[in-house]
């Protein structure tokens, strides 16, 4: 915000949403984070602690709606302003969002925990949620600074995190047709998988909110789209 | 603005390089501006910024002020409304005012009304100037209000129906612009949305010019928006456009209350 309101407590009052976005932001990559942790090390502790944690993201989103509707009201926003306020609006639903998909991988823990998995599907989670999260970290600095030069590219990486998530889908399928004891463990790791390229999902919308708060345009609608899952089929090993 | 804009299709009302000198007070500087039929244009800006100068030099109001020159050219319907041979009244039957006070005459609601008709001749009888009135006061949606009283004194209405008596006054005339100087900025919120109520439906009859200084009533009504600022037009364009996303910086700062 380059020059102040005329009137101070506007400005508060928009600081305000947005100090409350970012430690939205904060504990929602911290979810995000621990879940996979907890995924990956069998750690319950870890995976509790991510399900109780949710209960802030939502507290904060609506108090983040309630502040937004009664700056709405009190100051009648133009331009700008009323786009910080409904982009801020928008981005707390992808923040609620995101930390329900954490407290989900979260909730699956013991679950897949039933079984020893593979190491190689666990790192290639791993690495499906590196890149979720540095999506992640990125887009709430493209919104800290504005930057829609920052969004766009995080837009475009997308692709990156479904490619990857497409590969993984393979896999598991791969491992599901090898051994029937696979299946339960491996559909909640597939759930994991959905869960964090859902995650690069919301990093996407943040993105193109950034860039609508910043341009007062829409991004172009035409995206790159590598999520190919809805055309891959099993086939069994012998095939 | 160095560059002219592209006349508007159906313009009604075309201003090109128009400055106004209040004595060495260069008031209004190079103003360009198309303003289309059939639709609100609302004129934006800070206090002095001139918008309401630039107004009044549509019905040649600024004729009466002593030491205020007005240069370029302003056609209405492409007639050159400075033209020697344009009588100011005549223009004024044409172009009629609504001010930001409500200033009934201190003479019946029926004569207020009835005033414009009788001296501009436009009724022969009557049986006609009673129709006139009361298509008038139909059209600014008083005439409910008001059709038992008649007889009664314009000035005691109240506020909200004093500036619609004021408005059923202009359009006695039937003019094809109407000019609104702040016309909602001495009612309360009721009479401002019976006021803005019926500008929507003025819309589709008159040309409505209409300065304001609520944002929110600029963006409620009107279709397109002027930004004055020290007595040049920084922006114009579609309302819709200039409350979301202006181009220009001193807007924004203006719309979103950072200066002014």
């Amino acid at each position: 915000m380059p020059v102040a309101h005329t009137v101070s407590a506007y400005d508060d009052e928009l600081r305000w949403l947005v100090r409350r976005l970012s430690e939205m932001g904060g504990i929602g990559e911290g979810m995000v984070a621990d879940s996979v942790q907890a995924l990956v090390n069998a750690d319950m502790a870890l995976a509790q602690r991510v399900i109780s944690e949710d209960l802030l993201l939502d507290v904060a989103e609506r108090e983040i709606y309630d502040r937004a509707v009664l700056i709405i009201a009190k100051r009648q926003p133009m331009a700008q302003d009323l786009r910080e306020i409904i982009g801020s609006i928008r981005i707390a639903s992808d923040l609620e969002r995101v930390g329900d998909l954490g407290k989900n991988i979260a909730k699956r823990v013991i679950a897949v925990h039933t079984m020893a998995q593979p190491k190689k599907l666990v790192r290639g989670l791993e690495h499906l949620a590196e890149l979720a999260l540095t999506q992640l970290k990125e887009v709430l600095d493209a919104f800290a600074t504005r930057s829609p030069e920052l969004a766009t590219s995080i837009r475009e990486r997308d692709e990156e995190i479904d490619a990857i998530y497409t590969s993984l889908f393979r896999e598991l399928l791969t491992y599901m047709m090898e051994d029937p004891r696979n299946i339960t463990a491996c559909t909640h790791l597939l759930f994991c998988a959905k869960n964090i390229e859902r995650i690069g999902d919301h990093a996407t919308n943040i993105a193109e909110t950034v860039y609508y708060v910043a341009t007062g345009d829409q991004m172009s609608s035409d995206r790159p789209k590598d999520d190919d899952t809805a055309n891959v089929i099993a086939t069994s090993p012998g095939d | 603005m160095t560059e002219l804009p592209l006349p508007v299709k159906a313009a009604k009302v075309n201003a090109r390089n128009v400055q106004v000198y209040y004595g060495q007070n260069h008031a209004i500087k190079d103003v360009n501006i198309d303003i289309p039929s059939e639709s609100v244009t609302a004129f934006i800006g800070p206090s002095g910024c001139g918008k309401s100068t630039f107004l009044r030099c549509l019905n040649r109001m600024n004729d009466t002020i002593v030491g205020c020159r007005v240069e370029g050219r302003i056609e209405i319907d492409g007639e050159d409304i400075y033209d020697r041979r344009v009588d100011p009244v005549q223009l004024r039957a044409k172009v009629g005012m609504v001010f930001q006070k409500p200033n009934p005459f201190p003479k019946s609601i029926y004569d207020n009304v009835a005033y414009g008709p009788k001296i501009h001749g436009l009724t022969r009888t009557k049986a006609e100037l009673d129709e006139v009135v009361e298509q008038s006061l139909h059209k600014a949606a008083l005439w409910n209000e008001v059709k038992d009283r008649l007889a009664a004194p314009g000035t005691g209405l109240s506020g909200g129906q004093q500036q619609r008596l004021c408005i059923a006054r202009a359009i006695a005339t039937s003019p094809e612009v109407l000019l609104m100087d702040e016309p909602c900025s001495a009612l309360d919120p009721i009479a401002t949305a019976q006021v803005e109520e019926l500008i929507s439906e003025l819309r589709n009859q008159y040309t409505v010019i209409i300065v304001t200084h609520s944002m929110q009533q600029a963006a409620r009504v009107s279709q397109r928006t002027a930004m004055f600022h020290m007595g040049i037009v920084v922006e114009e364009g579609p309302t819709d456009k200039m409350f979301t996303n202006p181009d220009d910086r001193r807007t924004q700062d203006y719309i979103t209350g950072r200066f002014g």
